[in-house]
């Protein structure tokens, strides 16, 4: 492992200085760089980043989210994907390219309400999202437990390989699924569930600390859920 | 007219002539904000929320390469001594730009485009150099709310009492003395984003309360960066990936 120095910044605060790349959340001035948000920086030998704690979901192409349709038109559905832009859904990723608006309604697809496992397929910062379900386990969710948690302590849940995701999956019987927006579904029998639940708050809240999939483990460790 | 610095040297409320109010800051008070902080300098009391960046309403307004920052300071009726009738006054609207302009150099707006970014200011209880703790707390509630800023903003007010200049007026202090000077700097970058004077001052009096205020600035900067460090990271040693 090549060494890397971290520590507790916030917004201004001098991170370093000398000859780095900057990756993200840091501003350059000259030679010195200085953290843009609250978080952890950490200085490598590939550049200075700061992993912020806070700060709201800026889609990106190929994440995964979970949004809600919130209103419909001829040719496309708008879904609030729990970021500053509402994201669009087009009725020709759903029917085809020969999607007609006379032949299909779009409501016999998803309804206003509707929660919908999809995958970013276009965005920059000239336009809003577009969203596509094509693809393995997208579509309208049908049923599950729905979590919101900051989007920024989402790849903490996730874990290093999805150490965390599988810590929690295991010992409470229930199935997880993760938007990068911040959005989790959880699936399980009710204990499981409700467990799921504490142990999810429990990373957000102690999203900083070290040893933290550890701390899960002990944590579920004391619970046992009974398959229903 | 009152005396107000007495032959000790001390003002009314005993403070030296370079010492600041008690200072008390706290982040994340409002659960349904994106950002929130509370702040204490003297009997000032503020809370301030930060909500987005969120979509513009109306759409007109929104602009193709940033978000826009829209401020509103706002005194509750029960902030004076005398009832102030709740409607934004003239005084109001003007210190609402005025904060906005003072916060806005530190924001990296340009990240956010098309959206817009509020930010609410209520003084719960005033007591004088309320926009300076404004300006402060709008900060600290910017910085939770995790949005791109180049640097935190930290302002304090110097100016002119009984011929002497002084730091940190309060309320008594403000309309009995001769010059007050509001002034809000980016500590790290070293950038005044705020300045203004109401009175008269010499130039050497000038110079020594702008120091003065940049000195006390850079106290406050270190109140906000303590309770930002508290909020987020506790006691907690330094943590993994």
């Amino acid at each position: 492992m090549p060494e890397i120095e971290r520590k507790y910044v916030t917004p201004g605060e001098l991170i370093a200085e000398g000859s780095y790349k900057p990756i993200s959340n840091v501003i350059r001035i000259k030679d010195k760089f200085y953290a843009t948000k609250v978080g952890l920086a950490e200085i490598s030998h590939e550049g200075i980043r700061v992993i912020p704690l806070s700060g709201p979901y800026i889609p990106r192409v190929d994440d995964l989210v979970i949004g809600k349709i919130v209103d419909y038109s001829a040719f496309s559905w708008e879904v609030d994907i729990n970021s500053c832009f509402f994201a669009y859904l087009s009725a020709q990723n759903v029917f085809g390219k020969d999607f007609s608006p006379d032949r299909e309604s779009l409501l016999k697809k998803f309804a206003i309400g509707d929660l919908i496992y999809a995958k970013v397929s276009a965005y920059d910062r000239t336009r809003n999202p577009i969203l596509s379900v094509s693809g393995p386990g997208l579509g309208r969710i049908p049923k599950g437990e729905v979590v919101k948690i900051s989007p920024a302590k989402v790849p903490r849940l996730i874990g290093k390989k999805g150490s965390m995701i599988k810590t929690i999956e295991s010992a409470t019987n229930c199935k997880l699924i993760i938007g990068q927006n911040g959005v989790i579904l959880i699936m399980g029998p009710p204990d499981g569930v409700l467990l799921a639940t504490q142990a999810i708050r429990m990373v957000e809240s102690e999203a900083h600390t070290a040893g933290l999939t550890k701390n899960i483990q002990n944590f579920l460790s004391k619970y046992k859920v009974i398959e229903s | 007219m009152k005396e107000l610095i007495n032959e000790k040297g001390l003002r009314i409320d005993g403070r030296k002539v370079d010492e600041l109010r008690p200072l008390r800051i706290e982040v994340g008070v409002l659960k349904n904000a994106d950002g929130s902080s509370y702040i204490e300098m003297g009997k000032n009391k503020i809370v301030v929320a930060v909500y987005g960046p969120k979509e513009v309403h109306p759409k007109h307004q929104a602009l193709p390469d940033r978000s826009i920052l829209r401020c509103r300071y706002h005194m509750a009726p029960f902030s004076v001594d005398v009832r102030k009738p709740p409607q934004p006054s003239r005084r109001e609207i003007e210190i609402s730009k005025v904060i906005r302009e003072a916060l806005e150099p530190a924001l990296i707006l340009e990240e956010y485009p098309r959206t817009a970014i509020d930010v609410y200011l209520e003084v719960l209880q005033a007591d004088g150099g309320s926009r300076c703790a404004g300006i402060t707390a709008s900060a600290v509630a910017l910085a939770d709310a995790g949005i791109s800023m180049r640097d935190m903003v930290a302002a304090c007010a110097a100016g002119k009492v009984s011929g002497q200049v002084v730091l940190d007026l309060n309320d008594v202090e403000d309309k009995e003395g001769e010059a007050d000077m509001p002034l809000a700097i980016m500590p790290n970058l070293n950038q005044v984003t705020l300045l203004q004077l109401d009175g008269k001052l010499t130039s050497e009096e000038f110079e020594r309360a702008f120091e003065m205020a940049v000195k006390a600035c850079r106290v406050i900067y270190e109140a906000q960066r303590k309770a930002l460090i508290d909020k987020y990271f506790g006691k907690a040693e330094v943590g993994e990936e």
